[in-house]
């Protein structure tokens, strides 16, 4: 069986001077759920949109299902995201249409359902995620956890092989983040689709995934099974599992020596 | 070094002409881009409609108080003036050729521009900001099809009827205020109008007129709503661009355009 | 806002706005008049013009009865030849007068027509031979002033 996901050596810059990404290699099996973890501003949302083929990459491999993505044309692309479910960092619901009306959107958009048929699937996918009741609400009267919900329902509305999650947990109150994510690991596992999540959030990933890939300035610096991190001496790992301010992650931005920029301003 | 500041200057000039054009391409290619999206769109009627609601329908209220105020205005100042020549009769004539002509493509396209366009970019640009755009590209769902492209119809269809409400709500004003108030004869009024005012040369490139301002509005509108920097002061700032970028736009176009139309038309 | 309120919205709108396009091009822009109705042609020279313009009216007894079409040099006379165009309801004489005039001393300059008592009527193309030409002001003081003419200025 292959992978559902393959990339190998992918670099990308958004320009020549500033790589986001220095030779990736990972490979995401059918069926799991993967973190891809790492600081603010690593490069773990670019290797997302670099699978959804949202940038392409100057250097590299990315196959998602065997095919790879650089080389397709629009309609191919087109086609391989309808297999694509993707949860953005704040649910990018959208704003003008209701909770029913934003799972229904896809389903509008792709298929020719009947009208009776989209509902009761959009029900369906409602009542998984537990949202049956606000199906006629707005996305500005949801609190930021029903949002991901319904951002989660939305995203495996047409039933795809491969969900992305960007960032699912961020901003979440601890009740919210939990039942997210045990959300993302039933849909997995009850759909049999694989899962990609980008997040920074240690604890609850550990609680869910198959496995993880540890990023940093570019490259993936560690990796391994829940137990395997959790159990681990490397010192960037231990700094993202227990939280410290300084380590490896340096906590200053680069600059000049302090002593040497203080001096400077005194001539 | 008194060379350092020119070359400075010079060097800002040419980055912000280089800039300027880069833009202006990357805008045509976007107007392109946008009609081949546009079968697809127009196909789907009930979304271009939606957008001819907020464009039109919403601007409604405010085209035909301004409309009336406007033409209030011009009957007032018109008679007045008109008046020191004994030539107050054509008040109509007076009034009917600077609405037709001018005032109601102009005034009208430039209320559009604040009232509509500016809430087509902020609601584009909004999109942008809160990935719905992305959302809808990785949904394999073209945004400029199913979000750009029925704004720009919608724009494009509401302007000509917009700008034709102006000039009739603006007829209408100065008709109260020079016939019921001041006491112009009516059949004067209407028949002085009606003479001087031809339907080929002056109504049909007035609605030329509005046409063009609808085209250059709407897709200074969606371009800038579809380019604002995904932040909160990239969306206001695109917001604001829009409005002065489409009134000068409107204003350049309509001085362009009424020397291919007009001049000439009143000599031998 | 559901989907049936806003087709009839955008319903009343786009009726009112073509109502309003419909107005201006009617009740303002009166296309209905001599544009569209049938008409014929005639011509006439004049020595002088005056402000005469295009689409200027052609009045007989007053009534609007045509349009000037276009204004031309004959360069073979150096007079000034106008072509009208005459709604078909309305037939002069062959011994109709054409001449320029102005309603009111900063009014509008537009053609006068008076019919003589010719049975013969105008045709298409027709030709009226008996013109008058525009009042030029300053030819007029000058006249007065050396006084060469026996009269007031008349028409």
């Amino acid at each position: 069986m292959t992978n559902a996901i393959e990339l190998d050596d992918v670099s990308f810059g958004y320009d020549r001077r500033r790589p986001v990404l220095k030779g990736i290699t990972m490979s995401i099996p059918r069926g799991q759920v993967v973190a891809i973890m790492g600081g603010s501003g690593c490069g773990k949302t670019t290797i997302l949109r670099l699978i959804g083929g949202q940038l392409r990459q100057q250097h590299g491999q990315v196959k998602v299902d065997g095919a790879s993505v650089r080389d397709l044309g629009r309609e191919e692309l087109y086609a391989l995201r309808r297999r694509i479910g993707m949860l953005f960092q704040f649910g990018a619901l959208f704003t003008d249409m209701t909770v029913f009306e934003n799972i229904a959107f896809p389903m509008r958009e792709h298929t020719d359902l009947s009208d009776a048929l989209i509902r009761d699937l959009v029900l369906m996918k409602l009542h998984a995620v537990g949202l049956r009741g606000a199906a006629q609400l707005k996305p500005s009267e949801l609190s930021g956890g029903m949002a991901r919900r319904v951002a989660l329902a939305r995203a495996v509305a047409l039933d795809p092989m491969l969900v992305l999650y960007d960032e699912p947990f961020a901003g979440l109150d601890p009740i919210s983040l939990g039942v997210v994510g045990q959300l993302i690991r039933r849909l997995n596992d009850a759909l049999g689709i694989t899962s990609v999540i980008v997040t920074h959030d240690v604890y609850e990933s550990l609680k869910i995934v198959d496995y993880l890939y540890f990023v940093s300035e570019g490259r993936i610096i560690a990796q391994g099974t829940p137990d395997e991190v959790r159990n681990s001496a490397d010192p960037f790992v231990r700094q993202f599992v227990d939280g410290e301010a300084d380590g490896p992650v340096p906590f200053h931005y680069p600059a000049r020596s302090y002593a040497e920029e203080l001096a400077a301003g005194a001539n | 070094m008194p060379t350092k500041p020119l070359a400075n200057g010079l060097r800002r000039i040419g980055a912000g002409t280089i800039r300027a054009v880069s833009r202006m391409g990357f805008a045509a290619r976007f107007f392109v881009a946008v009609l081949y999206h546009s079968p697809a769109a127009l196909r789907r009627i009930p979304l271009t409609l939606r957008e001819v609601y907020f464009a039109g329908v919403l601007s409604l209220v405010v085209i035909i108080v301004s409309g009336v105020f406007v033409g209030m205005v011009l009957g007032l100042q018109g008679y007045d003036t008109l008046n020191l020549y004994g030539a107050g009769d054509s008040l109509g004539l007076f009034v009917g050729l600077s609405l037709v002509r001018e005032l109601g493509p102009v005034v009208a396209g430039l209320l559009f521009a604040s009232r509509a366009g500016s809430a087509i970019t902020a609601e584009i640009g909004l999109m942008k900001t809160t990935e719905q755009l992305s959302a809808m590209e990785m949904m394999a769902v073209d945004p400029l099809a199913r979000i750009v492209a029925p704004r720009f119809w919608g724009g494009v269809i509401s302007m000509p009827l917009l700008a034709a409400l102006f000039s009739v709500m603006g007829v209408f004003g100065a008709y109260v205020v020079g016939v019921r108030l001041i006491g112009v004869d009516s059949g004067t009024f209407w028949g002085n109008m009606q003479a001087g005012i031809e339907f080929r040369p002056d109504v049909t490139n007035s609605i030329i007129k509005s046409v063009v301002f609808g085209v250059a509005v709407s897709l200074i509108a969606v371009f800038e709503g579809y380019d604002a920097k995904p932040t909160a002061e990239g969306v206001s700032a695109a917001t604001t661009r829009t409005v002065v970028e489409g009134s000068l736009a409107i204003l350049a176009l309509d001085f362009i355009l009424t020397v291919f139309m007009f001049r000439g038309v009143g000599d031998v | 806002m559901n989907r049936s309120a806003i087709d009839l919205w955008v319903g009343i709108f786009v009726t009112i706005g073509i109502g309003a396009i419909v107005f201006l091009a009617l009740k303002v822009g009166n296309l209905a008049s001599l544009d569209s109705k049938p008409s014929y042609h005639l011509e006439a020279s004049f020595t002088n013009i005056g402000g005469l313009k295009l689409r200027a009216p052609v009045r007989a007894a007053g009534v609007i009865v045509g349009r000037v079409e276009s204004v031309k040099l004959d360069t073979t006379t150096y007079e000034a030849r106008v072509t009208m165009r005459i709604d078909n309801d309305y037939k002069f004489s062959k011994d109709t007068i054409a001449a320029v005039l102005t309603s009111g001393l900063l009014g509008e300059v537009y053609i006068g027509l008076e019919i003589g008592g010719d049975p013969q009527m105008l045709a298409d193309n027709g030709r009226i031979t008996k013109t008058q030409s525009a009042l030029v002001l300053e030819k007029l003081i000058s006249q007065f002033l050396f006084d060469k003419v026996s009269s007031g200025p008349g028409q």
